[in-house]
């Protein structure tokens, strides 16, 4: 799935998505909400938040920590869509 | 905070300053008995927290106790610039030798507390400073080392006071020295101060101002005095449309600070400014410069993209901006690129195109590449540490200008 705010936006894989450890770590993680569980446990991209992202590369810790290194992109719009490494 | 007359009063008799045998009432019937109590002439004064009261009817001479209750009823019942009167302060008239004007108040510039004394009391310490220089001694005190009343003699003597009167003011502007630094105040003024026949003088009138963040710190003498903690700093001033939005966005937010003032802005440079005094070096700079900001604002402490925006938002949507100025000084705790975004995305949720609205940006600090990136995108003028605030304010201006 992806979200594109004005000035990021993020990706992340189908399958970590439906991950619900995972997408509750990541829900934790992020300290401007970006991310959030569905009632069924599954990742939601959270679009209203996705341009305070502040580029804390949290989530792809939580994601690499996780073994789904790679998984979570971040996707800086304003830089010829460069991904936050 | 401002204080009532017979708040203030108070405060002056506590400092042990003399003050007239004086009672205050929200009752015609009771300023009666205190002028019974108090057996001769007296003076009905409006307790209100504006000017203007003797031209306004607010101060009346009676010379009965029935008199003073008749006057008190009408005082009462008189609204004075807006302001209905807490009550009425029954005063002894005074049999008045001359009258003095004691003050301290806060010098912002020097950052020191500042006396001032004149033998010319009763009338605006403004006018006095402006017509009779030579009738005002002036002198600062340390916040810090212990005060002497040997400096308040300084500024009586200064003042062109000489013999008994110097040596009886003396104790009056020293106290009234102490009692500004221990009560927390911003001004303290006795206007006037009287020298009665017997030589002796009394605190006719007082007006005092306590600093807001004193506040916490004076507790017991607010509680004192009476003063409930929903009459809050009792400041003079109704929010405009413009500063209730920005206060409510800020309150909806805990990720940083903002705030906006355009109480007497109405020019068409609109202000997103702030850091660390940057904001009030702004202002001034863009004034100097030819510019009319529109507002005031404040922003910092790494505040959020939704923040900021809404800060933006409400600047660009008041009367008459044509465009906005984002200057700071170099920020460490704000980030650059957040601010960036915040500005950016207000110009483009209200339809308008970054690059035209925004007419400089300069904010240097830290995230300052990242942020840069963004204003390259957006095709906004904007400059790095380089470049002074005085020199980016008034590129902003030269840009409004040459657009107008």
């Amino acid at each position: 799935m992806r979200k594109d705010g004005i000035f990021i936006a993020v990706e992340v894989d189908d399958q970590v998505a439906a991950d619900t450890e995972l997408a509750r770590k990541l829900t934790e993680a992020c300290p401007v909400d970006i991310f959030a569980q569905s009632a069924d446990g599954s990742l939601e991209i959270v679009e209203k938040n996705l341009d305070e992202c502040v580029l804390c590369r949290l989530c792809l810790d939580a994601a690499a920590a996780a073994g789904a290194d790679g998984a979570v992109k971040i996707v800086k719009l304003y830089d010829g869509d460069a991904v936050l490494a | 905070m401002r204080f009532f007359e017979y708040e203030a009063r108070e405060v002056v008799k506590r400092a042990g300053i003399p003050v007239t045998d004086y009672g205050f009432t929200t009752d015609a019937a009771e300023a009666r008995t205190i002028a019974e109590r108090i057996g001769g002439p007296t003076v009905i004064k409006s307790q209100v927290l504006t000017g203007g009261r003797m031209k306004a009817g607010g101060v009346k001479f009676a010379d009965t106790p029935e008199e003073a209750e008749a006057h008190a009823r009408d005082i009462l019942a008189l609204e004075i610039n807006g302001h209905m009167p807490r009550g009425v302060l029954v005063d002894p008239k005074a049999e008045v030798e001359q009258e003095y004007y004691a003050g301290v108040v806060w010098d912002g510039t020097a950052k020191r507390p500042l006396m001032l004394f004149s033998d010319m009391g009763g009338i605006d310490i403004e006018q006095v400073a402006e017509e009779h220089p030579d009738h005002v001694g002036r002198g600062h005190f340390s916040t810090i080392e212990p005060f002497s009343d040997f400096q308040a003699k300084q500024v009586i003597a200064a003042a062109g006071v000489t013999g008994r009167a110097l040596q009886r003011a003396t104790p009056v502007l020293a106290r009234l020295a102490q009692l500004f630094l221990d009560n927390d105040m911003t001004l303290a003024e006795i206007n006037p101060l009287a020298e009665l026949k017997d030589g002796s003088f009394v605190a006719l009138d007082a007006h005092m101002e306590m600093e807001n963040e004193g506040m916490p710190r004076q507790k017991n003498l607010i509680e004192a005095l009476g003063i409930g903690a929903e009459e809050g700093t009792r400041e003079d001033h109704t929010p405009t449309a413009f500063e209730e939005a920005v206060k409510a966005i800020d309150a909806a937010d805990h990720r940083g600070v903002i705030q906006g003032k355009d109480t007497g802005f109405n020019g068409n440079i609109g202000l997103v400014i702030g850091a660390g005094g940057g904001s009030l070096t702004l202002t001034d700079a863009v004034r100097q410069q030819g510019g009319k900001p529109a507002n005031y604002s404040e922003i910092g402490g790494n505040p959020s993209v939704a923040k900021a925006c809404g800060l933006a938002k409400q600047v660009l949507q008041k009367d008459g901006v044509e465009k906005i100025a984002v200057m700071m000084s170099i920020v460490s705790n704000t980030r650059v690129d957040i601010v960036a975004r915040g500005v950016i995305k207000a110009c483009l949720e209200l339809g308008r195109d970054p690059g035209e609205t925004i007419a400089i940006f300069r904010i240097p600090g830290a995230w300052e590449e990242e942020g840069f990136k963004i204003l390259d995108k957006y095709g906004i003028e904007y400059c790095d540490r380089s470049v002074s605030l005085w020199e980016a304010a008034g590129r902003a201006v030269a840009k409004i200008e040459g657009a107008s």
